[in-house]
């Protein structure tokens, strides 16, 4: 990205400054390096963004920022329904509620012993994941018709999890105002058979080792110790979101012009906040969410049996699940005045600071557990919202390594069993469907996660509190 | 398959895809096979089943969304790959049908599924000498 158009607030914080059309400025986070090996799409793409109705206080990139279609991955928005502010399918995406769940194990690594191949094989063999796979769960209208109004709590209620387990997801686990009727048949259709599956491209479940401990007390309140072993779980609202953002986008792309709305790209469709689409779309993607939400529960009681098979002293208890594509209604403090907000975040992490009240009572004190995800061969991380975050982001942070070269470059780069092979000597067991998938998500084509969590972290964003790294990674 | 060539191109986080064919009609196949390129080799995607698939939009660029749209449904409802396209364009208005047949995982060994097509730089045009080019960027 070209720095000279750019305003240096402080080492962190970059500055698109507000000229018309923009109603807003732009505001990008990392360091200097960082913002020079941004893609100077990111800049035009943030700043399309700015030129949107509504708008309370600055658009924001997170330090992961890249390329995306409409917003830049790593992009947060936030709109005043008050203020003619609009809703943006484009905005979310198509991967609605498309999130990350942390679960402890009880185990240490060394517990796994010689089983690390079997627990490999038996998470392929019971999660469904990549192109053509199916759920054991087939849902008829009115199952799906409860599973959209009722999330992770549905699934907890048909068995798959317990009541604990909704402490501690966002929105214990069912948003509120979710309407099933403003799906349509075309996105059921999808969804009915795909409860339960990871997806495919950069998805996937992990069984990871916290390989360093960096803020000991909120470790030790997240319930994380060195050695101890985790699983993360990163997938979304599978073909149901697919198919509402696809049916949105185009009916806001169409009624744009009716609202007197230009667009400054087209996959910045949106409507307001106010209007009956603008409402039915916020129903159907709060359906979306539960579907995301009860997909990573059903994922979860799939995981547990096959610990409970091949580990039976396992107890895998929640550490979080918090959504990075998803527009929710906060309340933020903007030039001093609290204002209720649709929050945009697309390819970025809510991250509230200590004692928001919307966190679970037995984190609030040490701030929500912002989950990141690095590349198979990485690692990832477990970062803590920031009381500043607040005023620097609208309590928002990063949400993974990014892409560093695309899936063509990196498909002409590396081998998928050579990435296999190479991975397993250094104790990581993969397992996919798809040899050419491996090469196109082999750990060199993202960029390094340490650097953008640095950054996130520098910049106030959030906090580094543990180090993961990957020991089983399942990817669709 | 004559007359018409397609092409990936580089995208930060998914992938774009660019044809050119001296029809309307071949650049949305040439568009099609380019999608399933994504997924798996189309050679290897037998036309044993067809799917009839019809659209409708106002402009060419939304008829080419609509048209991609259109096969990620039906390729993610029915448990299917496409490698061979049959369309005819009238006006705005596209009827095609496209053969395949289901996913076979061993054989097709499919890399990602497409989530979605965007309208971020989206285009269908003809040039001077009437080829048509038309490019996407799509969600996997």
């Amino acid at each position: 990205m070209d720095l000279n158009r750019l305003e240096q607030d402080s080492e962190f914080r970059w500055r698109i400054p507000a000229a018309a059309p923009m109603n807003v400025p732009g505001i990008l986070y990392g360091d200097r390096e960082q913002i020079l090996q941004m893609d100077d799409k990111v800049y035009e793409q943030l700043r399309n963004v700015t030129m949107l109705p509504g708008l309370a206080g600055p658009v924001y990139a997170m330090p992961d920022a890249h390329w995306g279609y409409g917003f830049p991955i790593g992009g947060v928005a936030a709109f005043d329904a008050d203020a003619g502010g609009v809703v943006s399918a484009g905005g979310v995406g198509f991967d609605i509620s498309c999130g990350v769940r942390m679960l402890h194990t009880g185990m240490q690594a060394d517990d796994i012993g010689d089983a690390r191949t079997a627990l490999a094989d038996s998470l392929y063999a019971n999660i469904p994941a990549g192109v053509g796979s199916e759920g054991s769960i087939s849902l008829d209208d009115a199952s799906m018709r409860a599973m959209l109004q009722g999330g992770a709590q549905w699934a907890v209620d048909q068995g798959y999890g317990t009541a604990a387990d909704l402490d501690r997801t966002e929105e214990r686990g069912c948003i509120a105002g979710a309407d099933p009727e403003a799906v349509s048949e075309r996105a059921r259709k999808r969804q009915r058979r795909e409860m339960g599956t990871l997806g495919s491209g950069n998805h996937y479940l992990e069984v990871q080792r916290v390989a360093e401990i960096l803020d000991p007390a909120t470790a030790a309140a997240y319930g994380l110790a060195v050695d101890e072993l985790v699983i993360s779980i990163h997938c979304g609202s599978r073909g149901l979101g697919h198919q509402i953002g696809t049916d949105f986008l185009r009916e806001m792309l169409l009624a744009a012009e009716t609202f007197g709305i230009a667009l400054p790209d087209r996959e910045l469709a949106c409507a307001p906040i106010q209007s009956e689409l603008g409402q039915r779309y916020i129903g159907a993607m709060r359906a979306g969410m539960n579907c995301a939400l009860a997909n990573r529960q059903i994922i979860t009681h799939l995981t547990r049996a096959v610990f409970r098979d091949l580990f039976p002293q396992a107890e895998l208890s929640m550490l979080y699940d918090v959504s990075h594509n998803i527009c929710k209604v906060e309340t933020h403090v903007v030039d001093g005045v609290a204002r209720e907000l649709h929050v945009h975040r697309k390819g970025a992490t809510r991250a509230f600071g200590p004692g928001n009240p919307d966190i679970d009572e037995s984190l609030r004190e040490a701030g929500q557990p912002v989950l990141i995800g690095g590349s198979m061969g990485t690692g990832s991380y477990v970062l803590a919202g920031t009381t500043e975050s607040e005023e620097r982001a609208l309590s928002s942070a990063c949400h993974g390594a990014g892409r560093a070269m695309s899936r063509r470059k990196a498909r002409r780069e590396y081998g998928g069993r050579q990435v296999v092979d190479d991975l397993a000597s250094r104790g990581i067991d993969v397992r996919s469907p798809s040899l050419r998938g491996i090469a196109e998500e082999a750990p060199l084509a993202y960029k390094d996660v340490n650097r953008v969590v640095d950054n996130a972290a520098r910049a106030g964003l959030a906090r580094k509190v543990a180090r993961l790294a990957p020991v089983v990674c399942i990817k669709g | 398959m004559h007359g018409r060539s397609w092409e990936h191109f580089e995208h930060d986080a998914d992938i774009g895809l660019r044809a050119s064919a001296s029809s309307r009609d071949g650049l949305f196949e040439a568009m099609a096979e380019a999608l399933t390129a994504l997924i798996t080799d189309p050679g290897t995607v037998r036309p044993v089943e067809s799917v009839p698939i019809r659209c409708e939009a106002p402009d060419d660029a939304l008829l080419l969304t609509d048209w991609l749209n259109a096969l990620v449904y039906e390729m993610a409802t029915r448990r299917m790959l496409f490698g061979d396209w049959q369309v005819s364009i009238e006006d705005h208005a596209l009827d095609a049908v496209a053969k395949g047949e289901p996913v076979d995982r061993d054989r097709h060994q499919p890399v990602v599924e497409v989530k979605g097509a965007t309208y971020t730089s989206l285009f269908v045009n003809q040039d001077s000498s009437g080829t048509w080019h038309g490019q996407c960027i799509v969600d996997v």
